[in-house]
């Protein structure tokens, strides 16, 4: 399949045509976590919750196919970029929900910038582990591992929490045919997000700054003493 | 004139590089805005207050010493409701953070806490009056997104090795604070920090990252990527999603989209074809080298020095020539 992929004319967006949105890789992780909690524990559901335009129900309809009990799209026809913006909308949401666990990936695959899972997490005045690799819940607590560079942390905290879900945890199941059949009869609410003020805005999206073209510099064991040459004299990184 | 705060990361009582990377960026900041001071911000077990020279060293005016038995290790939320507090009881414009795990941990929480807006995993940025304009890789990399932050302080999380640390001495005063809760109420308790193989460098803190692919066939022929990670000296070693999925090397090893991100000074993609996901992690090293059977493989697109060439018989020469020039020094 040929993916389109261009900035608009207005230089600040992404042109829509041909675009497909799906649900982020590291998501996909944190609703894999909930399932298998809610499995492991033998009660309790997994209510999914996304924010954006009506294109994200799709993602919302795999979400409840692979098991997820409800949906909620907090409805916006814009993503700020803001990701407190987004937080404030989010906890607005779950101020009263009562949850044990609420899930985020570590980072969004588009915007990148993996913060609101823990602001979310600051608005509603709950313990946060971020970037989780491994997850032990029990009694009302739980112990999780984060890697650092070069390190792992262990790290305990109480329930309710908000955990951010990094790679190496869980694979996301596949949904089954019954389970997509199923997916179509779960409830999905529409409610309009409250966005916080944007004050993290996008002033131009660019093609990353041009690498000089790729230089071939020779071929085989022979090239080396020319590559070495090119790092000393020209790179000058050796 | 308003200052700018930079969080200066240490592990075990040690700063890391990062934390030179952040007070070099807050000097940057302050003096390409009319000036004043940076003050960098210090918390760790007893004893942390000596490395407060370096930070002077590297542009701070003042660094900010919180020493506190309970806090040899990371706390999330002392951590953060200290910076806060530091932040709200001074005049601050910007505050600098490292997209390292810790920072990209703590500087969410305190821009919650402040409940002003944070500019994530930047390689780049310009401070003017109360607007800071920040670039920021979006969409697997391929689109660099320029975001301007309004409301004070601005908060910014600066990818590792994408500003190289100065030294721009001076004589930093200390100033002693507490924290801000008392370490024992924080309900996030790390309890252990192991520390892998602590000879090996870190791929956030090296200059020059060798890295493997696919194309090196099996988990033992990643000896040839050590070797010549060994060879130049101050080399880490990382991998592709595929090799860290079949278990050759750790997860953790991973450079990319879902991996780490880095910008070192030299970048051997080894055996790499160059995925999309891949490039994510890796293009902005300032050289990219690659070796590659391939010719048509993407990542002679972005290499400035390619060779077309089995890898089993490249690299070792490579290896043997560099050895060759770091002996004839």
């Amino acid at each position: 399949m040929e993916m389109r992929f261009a900035i608009a004319g207005d230089r600040k967006s992404l042109d829509q045509a041909g675009l497909k949105y799906e649900m982020g890789d590291f998501d996909g992780y944190a609703l894999e976590v909930g399932l298998q909690q809610v499995e492991k524990q033998g009660s309790g559901e997994v209510i999914i919750i996304s924010l954006g335009p009506d294109g994200v129900q799709e993602t919302l309809r795999k979400g409840l196919a692979m098991g997820a009990a409800r949906a909620v799209q907090l409805k916006a026809e814009e993503v700020p970029f803001d990701g407190l913006a987004i937080a404030q909308a989010l906890a607005a949401e779950l101020k009263d929900g009562a949850y044990d666990l609420i899930l985020f990936g570590r980072v969004a695959t588009d915007t990148a910038n993996g913060a609101v899972g823990p602001m979310t997490a600051e608005l509603l005045n709950l313990p946060c582990v971020t970037a989780i690799s491994q997850l032990e819940i029990g009694d009302g607590r739980g112990t999780a591992r984060r890697d650092l560079e070069g390190a792992s942390e262990t790290v305990q905290f109480p329930l309710p929490a908000v955990l951010t879900i990094d790679e190496g945890i869980a694979r996301p199941r596949l949904a089954s045919l019954k389970g997509i059949m199923a997916a179509k009869k779960k409830p999905l609410e529409v409610k309009p997000a409250q966005l916080g003020t944007a004050r993290l805005v996008v002033e131009s999206m660019a093609l990353p700054p041009d690498r000089p073209p790729g230089r071939i510099i020779g071929e085989g064991a022979d090239a080396v003493p020319e590559l070495l040459r090119l790092l000393q004299t020209e790179a000058k990184v050796l | 004139m308003s200052a700018v705060l930079a969080f200066a990361e240490t592990r075990a009582g040690e700063l890391r590089k990062v934390a030179l990377e952040t007070v070099t960026a807050a000097r940057q900041g302050a003096d390409s805005s009319g000036g004043g001071e940076v003050h960098a911000m210090l918390i760790g077990p007893p004893g942390v207050a000596a490395r407060a020279e370096v930070l002077g060293r590297h542009g701070a005016d003042a660094v900010i010493v919180v020493e506190h038995p309970a806090l040899a290790r990371y706390n999330p939320e002392t951590f953060a409701a200290t910076v806060a507090e530091r932040f709200r009881s001074g005049d601050y414009r910007a505050g600098f953070f490292s997209a390292s795990a810790e920072g990209r941990d703590l500087a969410p929480r305190v821009a919650a806490k402040l409940g002003v807006s944070l500019a994530s995993d930047v390689t780049g940025f310009e401070v003017h009056g109360d607007s800071v304009t920040a670039r920021h890789p979006a969409y697997t990399g391929k689109v660099v997104v320029t975001l301007r932050l309004t409301g004070t302080p601005a908060l910014l999380s600066l990818r590792p090795g994408s500003i190289t640390p100065v030294e721009q001495p001076r004589q930093a005063r200390v100033e002693t604070a507490e924290p801000a809760i008392d370490p024992a109420t924080a309900r996030v308790i790390v309890t252990e920090l192991s520390q892998r193989e602590s000879t090996r460098l870190d791929l956030g803190e090296a200059s020059i990252i060798v890295s493997g692919g696919r194309g090196l066939r099996a988990a033992e022929n990643f000896k040839l990527v050590e070797d010549l990670a060994e060879a130049i000296g101050n080399a880490a070693v990382g991998a592709t999603r595929a090799v860290t999925d079949d278990g050759w090397r750790p997860a953790t090893d991973q450079i990319g989209q879902t991996g780490r991100l880095v910008s070192p000074d030299l970048y051997i993609a080894v055996g790499i074809s160059g995925a999309i996901q891949h490039l994510a992690g890796m293009r902005t090293a300032k050289t990219i080298v690659a070796i590659n059977k391939d010719k048509d493989a993407p990542i002679f697109k972005v290499a400035d020095y390619g060779i077309v060439g089995d890898l089993f018989e490249v690299v070792p020469r490579l290896t043997d020539e560099i050895r060759k020039v770091r002996k004839g020094h």
